[in-house]
């Protein structure tokens, strides 16, 4: 029982990394119709900017953010310079640059901060506490953390004129620029943000799985298996996805393993998760693509 | 929020290109020439062993291109999980050449009939997908595909991660020739038989169906094609030469393991593909090449640059290769091919 | 009073397609100018072609000013309110977000309480239904919402495609009274796509007639009213 409750808790905690990762690929699909494969890539590079930073002193409360604005720069740019002129591309020669993205972050990492594995010590203190037995202070933290950020994002985009306008513009471009709303920049921002997020969601998983340019592969899968599972155009089905997946897996695993515990027989265990994560993907794909919360878009002949 | 947009509407414009170069009477020359180098090359002592070895990479990557671009380019589905395809191919024939002691060449046609099955199974819940969802769930799958092949319950005949070990044939009937020259006729010969098999599968009516269904799949249905018939074949079919080039490969290379299948693979499929020309059978010959040469002189070439630029970091070849992706899709997104046929034309029309 | 939006030889292109072959006319500040025609005249093309979102040839001026060319957004933002055809709602936005997104592009917030005001007046409906999903309105309703959008961004002009389309007869006329009204205490000039004629000609005071992306006639709305031939040439009645 208490390695159940260790495995949702812990569950919950990786959720949190997969809804972040959700929501970033969510916000990318819902304004440009785009899955961005480049988003744990990403993600990852700003994890290696959040270390760079605390080699050099900094604390790491004050590089999340900083990292956080970075990226946001990062984002507005690839959008704004990479992305906006393959605006009528075909779909194929997007994804082909989405890999091509993939690829020079993946290996810029790796060029500029090599490829050993490297170490970022939790932020989080180390203290024990009532239910310490379940789950960790760091993984509370990523909980925690997640939770602030999605509670900010909520707020911004319900209660600000900006997010208002965001919002107005991934549902319907052409209405929002007869309401001389920039749709162009609210994409562009839109990208920021997704890439903030990400990067919160990099530097907040890297303590727990150490930093190295592989990290965010599978990662990025369960995002996506997230963001299907809630549905691909609902940020807060995503989100709600990215925590659903978390605890799945780590149930599925569990159960696989106490299955071979009490009867000797090996169906899956902690090495199949990835695989677990294909055939949800698959599944979600196949039977209800608009997910648990998406709403389905009928297609005009 | 899908989107129904095609995935190369532009390769539609590519097949007029086609004509230019499918046919032309200098291909039978070329292949008898290419038939010949191990004699021409070989005995002159020209051609190494080892660059026997290099040419069958290059056309092995060529035929597993060809199967990519048979779903992609004339199809429209887009497929980033091809290194899937290639892997399955690999494990049937490393499987029964070391555990059932089976001869190399019958290890193909088993190759290609369970890759064709495996592909036609995903094209299934494959024709509800479009465009980004379809390179999403092909994703999924080359990411799983490692921690697939280490399953538990296969490693009685995958080996697990140790992999396997086989040992490339010698030639038969005590022919003068290297195992590395004899294999590089086997690879001439099954892609000289590939590609023709796929030029007339073009060329006929359900080559044009699989073309028409890319450009619009609902006239297409109206005109009475039966879309889910002709999408889930080609996805068996495109498995299945992508199969039998992971085959080849694995006979060649002599060792296939979980690893050596990893995302890269596919992503490296789909870059030769896009390279050399999503709709271009040509196109398929340039991409493997591609593949291969990058492969080899990727580390040296990225070398060079980072010495010409003078840059205080070690630049990987897989930032070349990103940049190039994307200059290519800005600049010439039907691949050399398409470039090639373009110039080919504006020489002509002067 | 000078002219507020003056076009010459408007050609529009839908991909290949000519829909416009030089359309030129002009609409004097604070008047209601009418285009009429039957379907596929060009008339929609046309109030497209203003704010840029089809692509266009020729000369677009307001306010002696060139817009041709300039992004829809920026033409808006010059204080161009176009009320499309197929109302343009937000329709996952409440009714409430639905005014704030129109009127983003302001800042004085004093102005932009007392114009939502106005479209109370305008329209008490809204004002009950302000925490509604625009999508689940009724067809007059969203026509409503789709005029306060416009209204939002206090404009100079304003341009209606088909108000009329979709709509009971006597909502129809509840809302040409509302254009009416607008016109006369806001002072906003008005560009009016219809194809309801005799309605349009009630309201307007200079009405051009399209055919196949070409202007054929043009003149006071009262003159074309009373020409027997024309209306049984152009007009169907």
């Amino acid at each position: 029982m208490e390695q159940l409750i260790q495995q949702i808790a812990s569950g919950l905690a990786n959720g949190a990394i997969y809804a972040c990762l959700a929501l970033a690929l969510v916000m990318i699909f819902v304004s440009t119709d785009h899955i961005n494969f480049a988003q744990g890539e990403m993600a990852m590079f700003s994890a290696y900017l959040v270390w760079q930073l605390l080699e050099w002193g900094m604390s790491f409360w004050l590089a999340l953010p900083i990292v956080a604005l970075v990226s946001f720069l990062i984002g507005v740019s690839v959008e704004r310079v990479i992305l906006r002129p393959l605006h009528d591309a075909p779909i194929l020669s997007v994804v082909v640059v989405f890999i091509g993205l993939l690829a020079i972050f993946h290996s810029l990492a790796g060029a500029i901060w090599g490829h050993t594995i490297k170490a970022i010590a939790s932020p989080f203190p180390n203290v024990a506490f009532a239910g310490s037995g379940y789950i960790g202070p760091h993984q509370i933290g990523m909980i925690a953390v997640t939770i602030l950020l999605l509670a900010a994002l909520f707020a911004f985009f319900r209660f600000t004129p900006l997010g208002l306008a965001m919002r107005a513009a991934a549902q319907s471009p052409v209405s929002a620029r007869l309401a001389g709303i920039r749709v162009d920049w609210m994409l562009a921002l839109g990208w920021g943000l997704a890439a903030a997020i990400g990067a919160v969601a990099g530097a907040l998983v890297a303590p727990a799985v150490y930093l190295e340019p592989n990290m965010m592969a599978s990662i990025l899968l369960y995002g996506f298996a997230g963001a299907l599972v809630g549905g691909i155009s609902s940020p807060g089905g995503a989100v709600a996805g990215g925590f659903i997946v978390g605890v799945l897996e780590n149930l599925i695993a569990y159960f696989g393993n106490l299955l071979e515990k009490t009867t000797g027989v090996y169906i899956v265990g902690n090495g199949e998760k990835l695989t677990v994560a294909l055939v949800i993907v698959i599944t979600v794909l196949t039977l209800k693509p608009s997910g648990l919360f998406g709403h389905v878009t009928v297609k005009r002949v | 929020m899908a989107t129904t947009t095609t995935a190369t509407t532009e390769a539609g414009a590519a097949d007029s290109k086609r004509v230019q170069f499918g046919r032309a009477r200098w291909i039978w020359p070329v292949i008898i020439f290419l038939a010949l180098l191990p004699v021409i090359g070989g005995k002159t002592g020209l051609i190494s062993n080892y660059g026997f070895l290099q040419l069958s990479l290059m056309i092995v990557y060529a035929i597993a291109v060809l199967g990519l671009i048979l779903l992609t380019g004339f199809n429209g589905q887009i497929s980033l999980g091809h290194g899937a395809f290639f892997a399955v191919g690999a494990y049937v024939a490393a499987v029964l050449i070391d555990q059932a002691s089976w001869p190399y060449w019958a290890t193909l046609p088993v190759a290609a009939i369970v890759c064709f099955s495996v592909g036609y199974v995903f094209g299934l819940p494959a024709l509800r997908l479009e465009g980004h969802y379809l390179a999403l769930a092909t994703f999924a799958l080359a990411v799983a595909v490692p921690q697939f092949l280490k399953y538990r319950h296969f490693e009685w005949f995958t080996n697990g991660v140790q992999g396997i070990n086989i040992f490339k044939p010698d030639p038969p009937f005590g022919l003068p020739l290297s195992a590395d020259q004899w294999m590089y006729l086997i690879v001439l010969a099954v892609a000289v038989l590939m590609f023709w098999v796929a030029r007339n599968l073009l060329d006929s009516r359900s080559g044009r169906a699989l073309t028409a269904i890319r450009d619009h799949t609902m006239a297409a249905s109206t005109m009475g094609i039966n879309v889910a018939h002709y999408k889930t074949v080609i996805f068996g079919i495109s498995a299945l030469y992508t199969g039998v080039a992971g085959a080849l490969h694995a006979i060649i290379f002599e060792f296939v393991s979980p690893d050596s299948f990893r995302f890269e693979l596919s992503i490296a499929i789909l870059v030769g593909a896009v390279v050399g020309g999503i709709a271009s059978l040509p196109g398929a010959v340039i991409g493997g090449v591609f593949v291969q040469v990058i492969e080899k002189y990727a580390d040296a070439l990225t070398k060079k640059i980072t010495a010409a630029v003078h840059l205080p970091i070690d630049l990987e070849p897989w930032t070349i290769y990103g940049i190039a992706l994307i200059v290519l899709m800005y600049t010439m997104p039907m691949g050399i091919a398409g470039g090639l046929t373009l110039l080919w034309r504006r020489i002509k029309g002067s | 009073m000078g002219v507020l939006l003056e076009a010459q030889g408007l050609e529009a292109y839908y991909g290949q397609t000519q829909a416009l072959h030089g359309v030129s006319f002009s609409l004097e500040q604070g008047g209601i100018t009418t285009l009429l025609g039957a379907n596929g005249a060009g008339k929609t093309t046309t109030l497209r072609a203003i704010c840029n979102m089809v692509r266009t040839q020729g000369t677009i001026k307001l306010d002696g000013e060139p817009i041709t060319g300039l992004a829809t957004e920026e033409v808006v933002r010059r204080g161009v309110g176009h009320v499309p055809e197929g109302r343009g709602t937000f329709v996952n936005l409440s009714v409430d977000e639905n005014l704030r997104a129109a009127a983003y592009t302001r800042s004085d917030k004093a102005a932009i309480q007392r114009d939502r005001e106005m479209v109370y007046e305008y329209f008490p409906i809204l004002k009950q239904r302000l925490t509604q999903q625009a999508g689940t309105l009724s067809g007059g309703e969203q026509q409503m919402l789709a005029i306060s959008r416009a209204l939002m961004l206090a404009p100079r002009l304003m341009l209606f495609d088909e108000p009329s389309f979709g709509l009971a007869p006597l909502i129809v006329q509840e809302i040409f009274r509302i254009m009416r009204r607008i016109n006369a205490e806001a002072k906003v000039s008005m560009l009016l796509v219809e194809q309801n004629a005799a309605l349009a000609l009630e309201l307007a005071d200079h009405a051009y007639v399209l055919e196949t992306g070409r202007v054929v006639m043009s003149g006071k709305a009262s003159e074309v009213k009373s020409d027997e031939s024309i209306r049984k040439s152009y007009l169907g009645y």
